[in-house]
């Protein structure tokens, strides 16, 4: 398919925009509407844009691992999240914990790996059909 | 001391990859794997009876780690390790011919963590996941040489018919737990006066007694074991003679001193007990095929085992428990001969294999010492069993003392002719001469042949340490039977003579009877076998029929069936249920929604009338888009930012479809079937209007939504209380949830590599 100078250009500059703006919304999502979900899908959005612009081969390049392998690892994330609570503190399997009297503990961890899920999720479905 | 005992499962699981790993790269070690064994043997030895280890799993349910080693577990287990460590060593040799030798071996270590954490778990569901991985353990085994169609199938078979009672068994273990008020063992047995009465008792029995009936191939479910024989002999030796089979019959045992006084207990184990046995010894008579020969001898032995555990006799249980080691100690011997033979020798037929021994000494030692204790010669540990089984047996009414001669004497031809037969007369032709194996591959059959005669003339060594605890564990007290004591009367005496004199006139006489036996083709032909051969083949043509009429390959059938399905069938619900209701206060949208409504519907009615695929979907894009505004509307802020994500989502990938697919005609539908297909979207969509109007006229309960509201900040420091929910609150739901999502991209990777394929 032919594709038009601008976005062939523009592409990189819209994949790591939506990127860093997944992470944003990744990380507010815990005070403001947001989180790994939605963070997710708008990381996928940016790869399914540079892949329209040039090519899921380009695409497979920029992500290095197969959508697969980063689901894999967003489910691993999600498991190690849960561990803490059981092995160190005695509670139920993903308790979350934090680091003293901070907002940071296992939800961050968590939260990514509900993020990583989901890009992988939707560009493990997307990128086949745009390589057909 | 008592954590050893948790960790003698655990250090044979994480021994697992190691073993894939460490072979592969170095295949020469893997007769040194057998120290493995070895050293839990030794592990074992050292705890003291009695002991016990428990982590909380799951307390709210009563559910923990929980081991605990008492006689039979300790039998058990050192019949794991010590028969294990031999298993080991012979495969070590004799699967170096195999290309995946060390997957091999890491299944057999698989294997042997799965059984030892299933006879030293004190938890009934901690015994019950040991349990399924012996069986997925068995099924990877006996499929080991997955090219052949056989081992195939018979791989499927253990697999179905073990799981299958496994199920059962899932089913009477939650019963048990729940009449018993706990799940560990050693409290069901110490209060089981409760289950003495409770109405749940009979089921518990029944469902118990199928899973371990699969398990020990029990009639008529007996079928699979003899096909289980597909796998590599080290297989055969170790889990279906030796181990794996015997922990139906542990279980039995196990629980035994819990229901043992059920008429219904005794009447099922000792029913099925003796058809088992029954079956078992004609077929044996029947078989050419070394492996499967020994393997219906080891149904025979089953079924005896689970006759003698249903028996009230209080000296069947010392019983039970010498004959489960002797079978052990020769079985799995005559099974590693069987094995050499095959190898050596180049065939199984028993009426082939003559006159090895000149050549093969050793081998031929270590058969007859197994041999002479299976049946039942005077020295060996076999007698003693015999003693017992004959001075039980023959004290019981009815038909069990005549099958238990008919069935002894059946299996003195068994020895016969799988230990004595090969070995003697004259030489058979091969083309090269076969000769003994090496150190390793003799060292099991030989050591486990031979512990057979030194228990048979030293008693003591195993009477008060291994069988009395043992027996005393399954009748729930002390037995107070010595082992060597003569148990015996005079006429069982003379009636074991008979059954020997009996049995080695048959074995004179096997050559001859055999072909007559083998000629009953209705034996196979209405046999278990063929009868779960057409099961399986009826499921595949009603699921055959199912699928063509479900799977038309229309994707336009697919959407319409779900839509009038869904949406049928809450209608049908929400009629039935009274669930039809106007809400009671309706406030009026504002103005600015009124618009977006309006704008939603808009949206709807162009992508209905719009011709061109291209603008339908922008039309479609209108109502995402307008819902989701409505959403932000509404103040449900995060709804919205999904909606407008997935909606974005959404419309690049039509778009990039669109643009890549060709599309033939856009709308090939006739006029009728664009009614059809409208009535159905019009009824959807009042049905799910209709279900809308009946939840708002249900009064809202607050008191959740207010709590989390007041937690979210204090118990989980965030503001967005949706957020919260999915990773704090709800987080298990939302781990759920992800998995799903990764095995659906999965699924639709391996579906979309094969379409792109063709």
């Amino acid at each position: 398919m032919k594709t038009s100078f601008i976005m062939n250009a523009s592409a990189r500059y819209v994949l790591w925009a939506c990127v860093l703006l997944s992470l944003f919304v990744l990380l507010r999502g815990h005070n403001e509407p947001g989180g790994g979900f939605i963070g997710g899908l708008i990381g996928a959005l940016g790869f399914v844009f540079h892949a329209l612009a040039r090519g899921a081969g380009a695409t497979r390049a920029v992500l290095r691992l197969q959508p697969l392998t980063w689901a894999g690892i967003g489910l691993l994330f999600g498991i190690l999240a849960g561990l803490p609570a059981l092995l160190l503190f005695g509670e139920p399997f993903l308790t979350q914990q934090w680091l003293g009297a901070t907002p940071i503990g296992t939800t961050v961890l968590f939260d990514l790996g509900v993020y990583l899920v989901v890009l992988g999720f939707a560009l493990a479905f997307v990128l086949p059909f745009m390589e057909a | 001391m008592n954590w050893i005992l948790a960790l003698i499962p655990c250090l044979a699981l994480l021994a697992v990859p190691a073993v894939a790993l460490g072979l592969r790269a170095r295949p020469a070690l893997a007769p040194a794997l057998a120290l493995l064994p070895a050293t839990l043997f030794g592990l074992i030895l050292l705890l003291p009876l009695g002991a016990t280890f428990r982590l909380d799993w799951m307390p709210a349910f009563g559910i923990g780690f929980g081991f605990r080693l008492d006689g039979l577990s300790q039998l058990m287990a050192l019949l794991i390790t010590g028969i294990g460590a031999g298993i080991f060593l012979f495969s070590g040799s004799y699967m170096t011919s195999y290309p995946k030798q060390h997957r091999f071996m890491a299944v057999l270590t698989l294997f042997m963590a799965a059984m030892l954490g299933a006879v030293l778990a004190d938890d009934l569901i901690v015994l019950f996941i040991f349990w399924e991985l012996t069986s997925l353990a068995s099924f990877m085994l006996i499929g080991f040489e997955a090219h052949k169609p056989a081992a195939r199938r018979a791989a499927q078979q253990g697999l179905l018919v073990t799981v299958s009672g496994g199920l059962a068994m899932l089913a009477g273990i939650l019963l048990l737990g729940s009449a018993a008020g706990t799940f560990t063992i050693s409290e069901i047995l110490a209060n089981r006066a409760v289950l003495a009465t409770h109405a749940f008792t009979p089921w518990i029995i029944v469902l118990v007694a199928m899973g371990c009936f699969a398990k020990s191939a029990q009639w008529p479910l007996h079928m699979w074991l003899p096909n289980a024989m597909a796998a590599p002999t080290p297989v055969s030796a170790y889990l279906h003679s030796a181990t794996m089979v015997k922990l139906g019959v542990y279980l039995l045992a196990r629980l035994n001193p819990a229901f043992q006084e059920w008429a219904l207990w005794q009447g099922l184990l000792t029913g099925a007990g003796t058809l088992t046995m029954l079956t078992g010894a004609v077929l044996a008579l029947r078989e050419r095929d070394l492996k499967r020969k020994l393997a219906w001898s080891t149904v025979v032995a089953l079924g005896t085992l689970v006759t003698l555990i249903g028996l009230e006799e209080p000296l069947a249980a010392t019983a039970a428990v010498v004959f489960l080691l002797v079978h052990a100690l020769y079985k799995a011997s005559l099974f590693l001969v069987a094995g050499i033979l095959d190898k050596k020798a180049g065939t199984r037929d028993a009426l082939m294999l003559r006159g090895l021994g000149r050549h093969m000494p050793l081998t031929a030692i270590a058969a007859l010492l197994a041999a002479l204790s299976m049946a039942g010669a005077p020295g060996f540990i076999g007698y003693m069993a015999k003693d017992l089984l004959f001075t039980v047996q023959l004290g019981v009414p009815g038909l069990l003392p005549l099958v238990a001669l008919l069935v002894n004497a059946a299996m003195v031809v068994v020895a016969g002719v799988v230990a004595v037969r090969p070995f003697f007369g004259k030489p058979m032709e091969m083309e090269r001469q076969a000769k003994d194996p090496g150190f390793t591959m003799l060292a099991a059959p030989l050591t486990l042949a031979i512990l057979g005669l030194v228990f048979g003339l030293a008693p003591a060594l195993i009477s008060v340490n291994l069988v009395e605890p043992a027996a005393a564990a399954i009748l729930g007290e002390p037995t107070g039977v010595a082992l060597g004591d003569k148990q015996a009367t005079e006429i069982v005496y003379y009636l074991s003579l008979v059954v020997l004199g009996l049995g080695v006139i048959a074995f004179l006489a096997w050559t001859r009877l055999q072909p007559r036996l083998a000629a009953q083709t209705w034996l196979d032909d209405y046999g278990p076998d063929a009868a779960y051969g057409r099961i399986l083949r009826g499921v595949s043509v009603i699921s055959g029929a199912v699928t063509r009429r479900v799977q038309t390959g229309s994707l336009r059938f697919y959407i319409g069936a779900s839509v009038v399905l869904m949406f049928g069938g809450t209608l049908v619900l929400l009629v039935a249920g009274g669930g039809l209701g106007l809400p009671s206060a309706d406030p009026l949208p504002l103005p600015h929604q009124a618009v977006l409504v309006g704008l939603v519907i808009a949206g709807a009615v162009a992508a209905c009338r719009l011709q061109m695929l291209f603008a339908q979907v922008m039309a479609a894009a209108v109502v995402g888009f307008g819902v989701g505004i409505l959403f932000l509307t509404l103040g449900a802020a995060d709804l919205a930012f999904t909606q407008f994500t997935v909606e974005t989502i959404a419309i690049v990938l039509l778009v990039a479809i669109l643009a890549r697919l060709p599309f033939r005609e856009l709308d090939a539908r006739r006029r009728e079937e664009h009614r059809r297909d409208g009535a159905i979207a019009i009824g959807a969509g009042v049905v799910g209007f209709l279900t809308l109007l009946a939840v708002l006229s249900v009064p809202f309960d607050t008191q959740m939504p207010d709590w989390m509201g007041a937690a979210a900040w204090p118990e989980a420091k965030g503001r967005n209380v949706v957020n919260v929910i999915l990773v704090d609150f709800r987080a298990l739901d939302t781990l759920g949830e992800i998995a799903v999502l990764l095995i659906a991209a999965l699924a639709a990777t391996v579906l979309l590599r094969r379409a792109r394929g063709k």
